[in-house]
C-alpha cells in the first residue's frame, strides 16, 4: 500500500496569546511506495511526530490531502484508516496480559468484521510467533524487559493487519545493545509482512541503518528525502549536512577566489563553476588526507586512538564550533608538533551558500 | 557503653508513652466489648466494675436484634450506603473521565468552578437542601436519604488527577483501534485507576456508614433510621429500662463492620485518608 | 461540535447534582438570611433585613453555643496537635511494633462517633448502680465523684473536649508521621556528623520540614472543631440546648428542626455567622503562616 502525502500543512494555534501561529508541518508532499520503510527524521520539535499523528489520523491537517493507495483518507477518523502505531514509552495496557493486550484492538471488530474467541486467539498468537513472544502470552508488561514490551506492542499494531504500520521513536527507550537488536528486529518483521512502515527518529544512525528511504525534516519543512546513503553523500543543504554524520561534518568560513576554494589564506582545493565570493565548506571527518606537505594546515590539539581509525582533534581559526575532527586510518601516524596538515577528497568536501545555507555545487579542477 | 544505655532507657519511655495512648484508644472498645458480654444483672451489680468476666452471655445480642428494630437499623445502613457509594462512583468516573480526557469548550472555566464550590462548607447548604427534600416531599424515604451525598467533588479532583497520570499514547492506540470512548474508560482507565478507585468507595462508605447529621434532619420515622440515629433512639427511648450491657452489644454490631473493613484494607485506607480524607 | 456535546454530557450527572444540592442551595442561604418572618408552612415572609442576624446574635442559646464551641476550639486544637506530634515522633523513632502501634492509633477514625460515644458516656457517667470507671479512679486517688455528663459545666466540657481529641487523634497521628517518614534521612545523616545534639535537631531540622503539614493540621483542625456537633450528641443526647452543651452547628440544625425547629431563616444566618467566623480564622492562620512557615 502505498502512502501519498499531497500538500500536507498543519497550523497550530500560538500560544501566548498575540503570537504567530506554529507551522507544525509545512507543505509536506510525498509518495511513500508500497512495502517500504521509512525514516521521519529530525531534531525535537521538527514536526516529524506531528507527521506521523496525520497520517494515522489522531491529528486533522489544517490543508492537503492523504491517500492510502488510491483511497483518499484525509477526512476518515483514525479508527477507520487501518493504521498500527507503535510508541516510545510501547503504550501497553498495563493491566492486561500481553495474550490481552494484543487481542485488545480484535475486539473492536463489529458486525461482519466480529472475530470468534477461537479466530481472536488464533491471530494474536500468530503476530506474538511473529515478534518471537509466544512464550511470554500470560505475562503483565511489568513483568517483562523494555524490548520484550516493545515487541508486544509491535505484535498489537500489527495483528489487525493494518495497511500501514506507524513507530514513534520505537527504540528510544532501550539501552544500547537492546537497540542494536530491536532495530535488526523491526527490518526482519517489516520484510516478512511487507507492510509500508513509517517510523519517527531523532537518532540519524538508527534512521540510516535500517530505512528504504530516510526524510529529513527541520521546523515543519522537509530538507530532503532519499536513500540514507545518497543523503548522505550528497546532502542538499548544510542542515542535512550537519545533522547527518557521526562525528558530524567539520564546517568551515571560506571564499572563493578565481577558481580557487580559500579558507583563510589557505587554497586547499581547485574548483570550477562556482563564482568568487565567501562561502561556506563542510568536510567530512573522513575527508580528510594526512600528508607532509598537504594544502590545509589546522593546529593540532590532540589524538584519539579508536583502534580501526585515528581521529585527530585540532582546531582552526575559521572553523565554526570547538573542534575539527577529522578521522585517519590507524597506519598514519601524526607526528607531534604544532601543526598539522592535510589534503581534502573532493568527494567530502561539500559547498554551502553562506546566508541560505543551500548547497553550491562545483567541478573538480584536474 | 554509657551512651548506649541511656539510648536503651529512652526507647523504654518512648515505647511507655505510645502504649498509654493505645491503651486510652483500646479501652473504650475493650470495655464496649466486655459490657456487651455481661448479663445485665452482673453489669448492674457490680459497683466496681469488673475487667474482665467470667461468664460471658450473648443475651444481650440476641436483645439488641429483638427488643429494639436494629436490623431493620443495619439494613437500612447498608441499602443507604450500598446505593450511595455506587452511585456517587458512576457519577464521579464520568465527569473525572470528562476533565481528564475529553476536550470540549468551557472545560476549564467549569473545574475551577468545582474546584471553588469545594470549599464550601455543608453547613451551608443542608438547610436549603432540608427545606428543598421537604418540599419535594421526600421526608422518610431513601431517596431523600441519598441524592444529596452523592456528588463529591474532592473525589472527582482525585479520581481526575489519577486518570491524568494515564500516558496519551494509551489513548491514541486505542483511538486508532477503534475503541470509543466510552469503551476505553470502561476497558482502559477504570482497570488502571482501580486502587484510586476503591480508595474512594472505602472512603465514602466510611463516610456513609458513620453519617448522622443529614439523616437525622430527613428521618423521624423509625422505619428509615440508619445505625447512626438507631443507636441514639436506643440511648433515649431503647430497651424499657437503662439496658447498658444490651445497649453495648448493639454499638459492638454497629462498630463490627467498619472495624472488619479496615483490618482487611488497613494499608489503603490510611494512604486514601493521608492523601486528603477529613473525618466527617 | 460533536466532542463539545459529549464533554458535557460525562459532566452532566455532577452538574445536575451540583447545582441543585450546593450551588443553589449556597445563593439560598443568604436569601434565607435575610427574610424576615419566614414561614415554613406558608413559605411567605414579611420583610426583607438583617433582623434574622440580630435576632440570632441576641439569641442567649447562641451565645452559650458560641462559647462552648470556642472553649471547644481554643482547648483542642492545640492540645490534640501537640499530642500528635508526640506521639508521631515517638512512633518514628522505633521499628517494632510500630504497624501495630500506627493500626490501633487510627481505630477511632472508622468508629462511628454515636456509637462510641455512648461508651464513653457509660465510662464517665455516675449511675444510680456504679460511680462509673472514671469516678472510682479519682476516687482512689481521694477526690470526690463528678457527674460528668450531666454534672457542671467544666465537667461536660472536659469530657467534650477528651472525646473530640480521642477521635481527631487518628488523623493527626497519620498525617504527622507520614510527614515525618518524607523528611530526608541525609539531612539527619549531616546533622549526626556535625554532632548535633538530638533538641536542636528537633527544631531545627524536623520541625521547619514538617512545618507545612502542622500547619495544614492545624488550618483543618480549626475548621473541624467549629463545626463541632455529633459528638457532642453522642455524649450529651439530642438537646444539647438544655444540656447547656449546644454548638455552633447545632444551634444551627435545632433552629431547622426538631422541637425548637422550623426556623430557616435563623438557621441560615447562624450557619452564615459561623462561616463568617471560620473564613476569617482561616484567614488570619494563613497570614501567620506566611511568616513562620517554611515550604
Amino acid at each position: 500500500m502505498k502512502v501519498v502525502l499531497d500538500h500536507l500543512t498543519k497550523i497550530y494555534p500560538s500560544r501566548t496569546k498575540g503570537g504567530s501561529p506554529v507551522r507544525a508541518v509545512d507543505n509536506f508532499t510525498f509518495e511513500i511506495p508500497d512495502g517500504k520503510l521509512i525514516g521521519l527524521l529530525g531534531p525535537s520539535g521538527c514536526g516529524k511526530s506531528t507527521t506521523l499523528n496525520l497520517i494515522s489520523g489522531l491529528e486533522a491537517p489544517t490543508e492537503g490531502k492523504i491517500f492510502f493507495g488510491d483511497d483518499e483518507v484525509t477526512n476518515l477518523p483514525p479508527e477507520k484508516r487501518g493504521v498500527g502505531l507503535v510508541f516510545q514509552n510501547y503504550a501497553l495496557y498495563p493491566h492486561l496480559t500481553v495474550r490481552e493486550n494484543i487481542r485488545f484492538p480484535l475486539e473492536n471488530f463489529r458486525g461482519k468484521d466480529k472475530l470468534t474467541n477461537e479466530e481472536m486467539d488464533r491471530r494474536a498468537l500468530e503476530a506474538a510467533k511473529l515478534v518471537q513472544i509466544e512464550g511470554l502470552m500470560e505475562r503483565k508488561p511489568a513483568q517483562m524487559s523494555g524490548g520484550q514490551q516493545q515487541r508486544v506492542a509491535i505484535a498489537r499494531a500489527l495483528v489487525k493487519m493494518p495497511r500501514v504500520l506507524l513507530l514513534d521513536e520505537p527504540l528510544s527507550n532501550l539501552d544500547a545493545r537492546l537497540r542494536l537488536q530491536t532495530r535488526e528486529e523491526l527490518r526482519r518483521i517489516q520484510n516478512e509482512t511487507g507492510i509500508t512502515t513509517v517510523f519517527v527518529t531523532h537518532d540519524q544512525e538508527e534512521a540510516m541503518s535500517i530505512s528504504d528511504m530516510i526524510v529529513v525534516m527541520e521546523k515543519g519543512v522537509v530538507r530532503q528525502i532519499g536513500a540514507p546513503q545518497e543523503v548522505y553523500d550528497d546532502p542538499e543543504n548544510l542542515f542535512v549536512a550537519k545533522f547527518l554524520g557521526t562525528p558530524p561534518i567539520n564546517v568551515f568560513r571560506g571564499s572563493v577566489k578565481a577558481d580557487k576554494l580559500m579558507i583563510g589564506s589557505e587554497a586547499v582545493l581547485d574548483i570550477k563553476g562556482v563564482p568568487d565570493g565567501d562561502i561556506t565548506i563542510g568536510i567530512r571527518p573522513e575527508g580528510f588526507v594526512l600528508k607532509e606537505n598537504g594544502r590545509f594546515t589546522c593546529e593540532l590539539g590532540r589524538v584519539e586512538v579508536m583502534g580501526r581509525d585515528t581521529s585527530v582533534v585540532s582546531t582552526h581559526k575559521y572553523m565554526d564550533g570547538v573542534s575539527v575532527r577529522s578521522i585517519i586510518p590507524s597506519e598514519d601516524k601524526v607526528k607531534p608538533g604544532k601543526a598539522v596538515r592535510f589534503d581534502l577528497k573532493p568527494s567530502k568536501v561539500h559547498l554551502f551558500d553562506s546566508k541560505t545555507g543551500e548547497r553550491v555545487y562545483y567541478e573538480v579542477k584536474k | 557503653m554509657n551512651n548506649k544505655k541511656s539510648v536503651s532507657v529512652g526507647k523504654v519511655l518512648i515505647y511507655i508513652f505510645l502504649a498509654i495512648w493505645a491503651i486510652m484508644v483500646i479501652f473504650p472498645f475493650y470495655w464496649m466489648v466486655l459490657t456487651s458480654i455481661k448479663s445485665y444483672s452482673s453489669y448492674n451489680g457490680e459497683y466496681v466494675p469488673q475487667f474482665f468476666t467470667l461468664s460471658p452471655t450473648l443475651e444481650n445480642y440476641i436483645a439488641a436484634f429483638t427488643q429494639v428494630p436494629l436490623a431493620k437499623y443495619f439494613l437500612n445502613t447498608l441499602i443507604f450506603t450500598v446505593v450511595t457509594t455506587a452511585v456517587m462512583l458512576v457519577v464521579v468516573i464520568l465527569a473525572a473521565f470528562a476533565f481528564a480526557r475529553l476536550e470540549f469548550r468551557g472545560k476549564d472555566l467549569v473545574f475551577t468552578l468545582f474546584l471553588s464550590l469545594m470549599m464550601i462548607p455543608n453547613e451551608l447548604v443542608i438547610i436549603t437542601n432540608f427545606q428543598t427534600i421537604t418540599s419535594l416531599g421526600m421526608r422518610n424515604t431513601f431517596l431523600g436519604l441519598i441524592l444529596p451525598s452523592i456528588t463529591s467533588i474532592f473525589y472527582i479532583y482525585l479520581l481526575k488527577e489519577n486518570f491524568a497520570e494515564i500516558p496519551d499514547e494509551l489513548y491514541k492506540a486505542a483511538k486508532v483501534d477503534g475503541t470509543s470512548d466510552f469503551k476505553y474508560l470502561i476497558k482502559v482507565m477504570i482497570p488502571i485507576s482501580q486502587p484510586t478507585i476503591v480508595t474512594i468507595t472505602i472512603l465514602k462508605v466510611i463516610e456513609c456508614w458513620n453519617s448522622y447529621v443529614w439523616p437525622r434532619l430527613i428521618t423521624d420515622d423509625e422505619a428509615y433510621f440508619l445505625v447512626s440515629n438507631g443507636i441514639q433512639e436506643i440511648r433515649e427511648n431503647g430497651f424499657g429500662r437503662e439496658n447498658i450491657p444490651a445497649m453495648m452489644a448493639a454499638v459492638v454490631v454497629i462498630s463490627l463492620p467498619l472495624i472488619i473493613l479496615f483490618l482487611i484494607f488497613r494499608k489503603k485506607i490510611m494512604a486514601g485518608v493521608s492523601r486528603g480524607g477529613t473525618k466527617g | 461540535m460533536k466532542n463539545n456535546l459529549k464533554g458535557w454530557l460525562y459532566l452532566l450527572p455532577a452538574i445536575v447534582f451540583l447545582a441543585v444540592f450546593m450551588v443553589y442551595p449556597l445563593i439560598d442561604v443568604f436569601i434565607y438570611s435575610v427574610e424576615e418572618g419566614y414561614n415554613s408552612a406558608s413559605q411567605t415572609y414579611f420583610g426583607v433585613g438583617l433582623y434574622n442576624f440580630n435576632y440570632v446574635l441576641r439569641d442567649p442559646y447562641f451565645l452559650q453555643a458560641v462559647k462552648n464551641t470556642l472553649i471547644l476550639v481554643v482547648i483542642t486544637v492545640p492540645l490534640s496537635t501537640g499530642l500528635a506530634l508526640l506521639i508521631s515522633l515517638g512512633l518514628s523513632s522505633i521499628k517494632k511494633l510500630q504497624d501495630l502501634f500506627q493500626t490501633i492509633y487510627f481505630l477511632p477514625y472508622v468508629t462511628n462517633t454515636l456509637a462510641v460515644g455512648l461508651v464513653f458516656m457509660i465510662l464517665f457517667k455516675p449511675t444510680a448502680y456504679s460511680e462509673g470507671l472514671v469516678n472510682l479512679l479519682i476516687n482512689f486517688f481521694g477526690g470526690p465523684s463528678v457527674d460528668f455528663i450531666d454534672g457542671p459545666y467544666w465537667a461536660k466540657m472536659f469530657v467534650l473536649c477528651f472525646y473530640t481529641i480521642w477521635i481527631v487523634m487518628p488523623f493527626k497521628i497519620l498525617i504527622l508521621t507520614s510527614a515525618l517518614a518524607s523528611v530526608n534521612r541525609d539531612y539527619y545523616k549531616v546533622a549526626q556528623v556535625d554532632a548535633t545534639p538530638p533538641l536542636r535537631v528537633f527544631t531545627k531540622i524536623t520541625l521547619p520540614m514538617i512545618s507545612p503539614m502542622i500547619f495544614y493540621l492545624v488550618i483543618t483542625g480549626f475548621i473541624g472543631a467549629f463545626k463541632a456537633y455529633s459528638d457532642a450528641v453522642a455524649l450529651f443526647g439530642t438537646n444539647l440546648n438544655a444540656a447547656g452543651m449546644n454548638t455552633i452547628v447545632g444551634y444551627v440544625y435545632d433552629m431547622l428542626y426538631g422541637d425548637s425547629g422550623g426556623y430557616p431563616s435563623y438557621a441560615s444566618a447562624a450557619a452564615l455567622v459561623l462561616f463568617a467566623i471560620v473564613l476569617t480564622i482561616t484567614t488570619v492562620n494563613l497570614l501567620v503562616s506566611k511568616k513562620n512557615v517554611h515550604y
